[in-house]
């Protein structure tokens, strides 16, 4: 017994050791990659020297290494690719971990991160704000609130009904998502069909080409923020799964719980969307990539959805900016991904429960 | 730990289903209630839980109200076992018992060794420890029953509440879980079940509680309170109840005879 016990958590230990690994990987690898060629040497003295310098700066001190390196794969590195594959980075892992934490919380394996009108909430801010001639930065700002405002709205609105939560939110949720997206298509009705259209067909495809610092550290403080109670709550959302008399009869607080989940959830997914447009597919298909690999536990589930969905969008961002001279909007690609991805994990599921 | 509902009135909205309801359970005693579907069973229950609030009465656990209890508190107190349905995630067995723990620790803490090791000892006395690493779609109705039972028990609460905790296993099954059941009232445990098998009450319960239109229509050891006529008025068919012998003794059990006449 004992010594099953120890393999079968060695086990856990290296799957996730192989996860990390494959996550830095694909970080690293993602500054090497593009149009303009850096090599691994020197991509490591520019991040070191890069570290160094602003270390120096924080003590009036002047570090750094000899450049050995050519200004220009620096500037491109540190100020190009740098922020966006951040930012990857942490919409990824974002929106894996809320759609890893809403489908626990609606007991429901099929729900994605916008289940409550997160995504079209923000889409539509972000519609208006281009419509309003706004700058990037406003846009950002109109669509995280327009994105939070969504999601109240359906909260409050199931609050008030009187039939079970769960369904009601979901509801609730359907009605307000289709409330925005009709906003949005009449927006884009009297929209310049020349200028603002495209901007704003093309912002709601989701793509990280035009992503600047500000953005990044926008979305990393809000992500980081969000996911944090997530993960230190992760074995109370497990007792969410199960029937609602059976989570309150283990002395679980479930409005409660729901409410903070809820809150967290729809912070991260607000974010990521305000910079990234929306990006689909992510948070429905990593939480169960995760669930074969990892079990259903959400001690394991959080941190391996914070770590793949980190990755696997990354290495999306990768192919959207490689692939062709254009780039391909990330929503696209996901979906072009996600949707075989799916496919295979249903029927290898419908294989696996005939066996 | 003595629990008691005094003059418990229930109604959702504008259907009331409990009136003047008393009950009362204490250590050791393994308590059957039985009645037609409808009669309020399953909101009595959720009322000892703590879930509803009766409008008129109060329910004492070892003499104090559950209403000045937090759910954790409840919990420490009371454990809920409801009927078996297949998971929605399939957790395995350890995860799932895992989960009973939860009121003992804080709001940020996860589960340690220790409290696997726990959770290792009450499934080896229930006799299902070799399935700690299964999924609970992949083992049969009786084992998933006696999982969410490892559950209540490493929850160390002393009264346990099954709602038709028999509903949907097989013969078998529904014996072996209910002869588990039975066998911790010995070591103290307050046991409550509904049933819609009256002889689940002859064979595994000491205190049968009848229930009909929400009132209590007759309480007491089942040999006493379990006559013919209060089993034919309850299901509105004709009822029969034999001496058979049973196990080396004799046991009364119940058969149904037909149409009222």
């Amino acid at each position: 017994m004992k010594r099953l016990e120890r393999s079968e958590e060695d086990n856990y230990k290296f799957k996730f050791i192989v996860l990390i690994v494959i996550f830095i990987a694909v970080f690293f690898g993602s500054f090497i990659l593009g149009r303009y060629a850096i090599g691994l040497v020197d991509l490591i003295k520019i991040l070191v020297n890069w570290f160094l310098v602003h270390i120096g700066d924080l003590f009036g001190q002047s570090f750094g290494l000899t450049q050995t390196w050519s200004s220009e794969a620096a500037t491109i590195a540190v100020n190009v690719r740098l922020p966006r594959v951040i930012a990857a980075g942490a919409i990824g892992a974002a929106l894996s971990t809320a759609g890893a934490s809403y489908q626990g919380m609606f007991r429901n394996p099929m729900v994605s991160p916008d289940i409550l009108g997160a995504s079209t909430g923000a889409g539509f801010g972000a519609a208006l704000g281009i419509f309003m001639g706004m700058h990037y930065v406003g846009i950002t700002v109109l669509s995280f609130c327009c994105g939070l405002l969504a999601v109240f709205l359906a909260y409050i609105v199931s609050r008030v009904s009187r039939i079970n939560t769960i369904l009601s939110m979901v509801l609730a949720g359907i009605m307000v998502s289709s409330l925005f997206s009709a906003g949005t298509s009449f927006i884009k009705l009297v929209a310049d069909t020349e200028n603002t259209l495209p901007a704003i067909t093309y912002w709601l495809m989701g793509s990280l080409s035009s992503i600047r610092g500000n953005d990044t550290l926008f979305v990393c403080i809000v992500v980081i923020a969000g996911i944090i109670p997530l993960f230190l709550l992760r074995w109370r959302i497990n007792i969410l799964t199960v029937s609602e008399d059976e989570a309150k009869s283990l002395g679980i607080n479930t409005g409660r719980l729901r409410f903070i989940v809820i809150i967290c959830a729809t912070l991260i997914t607000a974010a990521a969307v305000s910079v990234s447009g929306i990006i689909g597919w992510v948070g429905l298909v990593i939480p169960h990539f995760c669930r074969m690999i990892f079990g259903y536990d959400y001690r394991k589930l959080i941190p391996a959805s914070i770590l793949l969905g980190g990755a696997f969008l990354i290495a999306v961002d990768d192919l959207a900016r490689t692939v062709t001279t254009n780039e391909i909007p990330l929503g696209v690609l996901t979906a072009f991904v996600g949707a075989p991805l799916f496919i295979w994990l249903i029927l290898r599921g419908g294989a696996a429960r005939e066996n | 730990m003595k629990i008691e509902a005094k003059g418990v009135d229930f109604s959702y909205r504008e259907h009331p289903v409990l009136h003047g309801l008393d009950f009362a359970a204490d250590a050791g005693d393994v308590v059957a209630v039985l009645g037609p579907n409808g009669v309020g069973k399953s909101t009595l229950f959720r009322c000892l839980l703590g879930f509803l609030q009766p409008q008129k009465g109060e329910i004492l656990i070892g003499g104090r109200d559950i209403r000045t209890m937090t759910s954790v508190e409840t919990a420490r107190h009371i454990a809920y076992i409801p009927q078996t349905v297949s998971p929605v995630f399939n957790y395995t067995v350890q995860d799932t018992v895992l989960m009973g723990l939860t009121n003992q620790l804080g709001t940020f803490q996860s589960p340690k060794q220790k409290d696997v090791e726990k959770v290792l000892e009450v499934l080896e006395s229930l006799g299902i420890a070799h399935l700690r690493y299964r999924g609970c779609e992949q083992i049969s109705g009786g084992e998933r029953q006696l999982t969410l039972l490892a559950r209540a028990l490493v929850q160390d609460a002393e009264v346990l509440v099954m709602d038709e905790p028999t509903a949907n296993l097989d013969y078998g099954n529904s014996w072996r879980v209910m002869e588990r059941v039975a066998a911790l009232a010995g070591s103290g445990y307050t046991v409550i079940f509904s049933s819609h098998d009256p002889n689940q009450a002859f064979l595994h319960a000491n205190q049968v509680l009848v229930v009909k239109d929400g009132r209590v229509l007759a309480a007491g050891p089942p040999g006493e309170v379990l006559s013919e006529e209060v089993l034919s008025e309850l299901y509105n068919i004709r009822v029969l109840i034999r001496s058979v012998p049973y196990l080396g003794g004799e046991a009364l059990v119940s058969l149904p005879g037909g149409p009222l006449p």
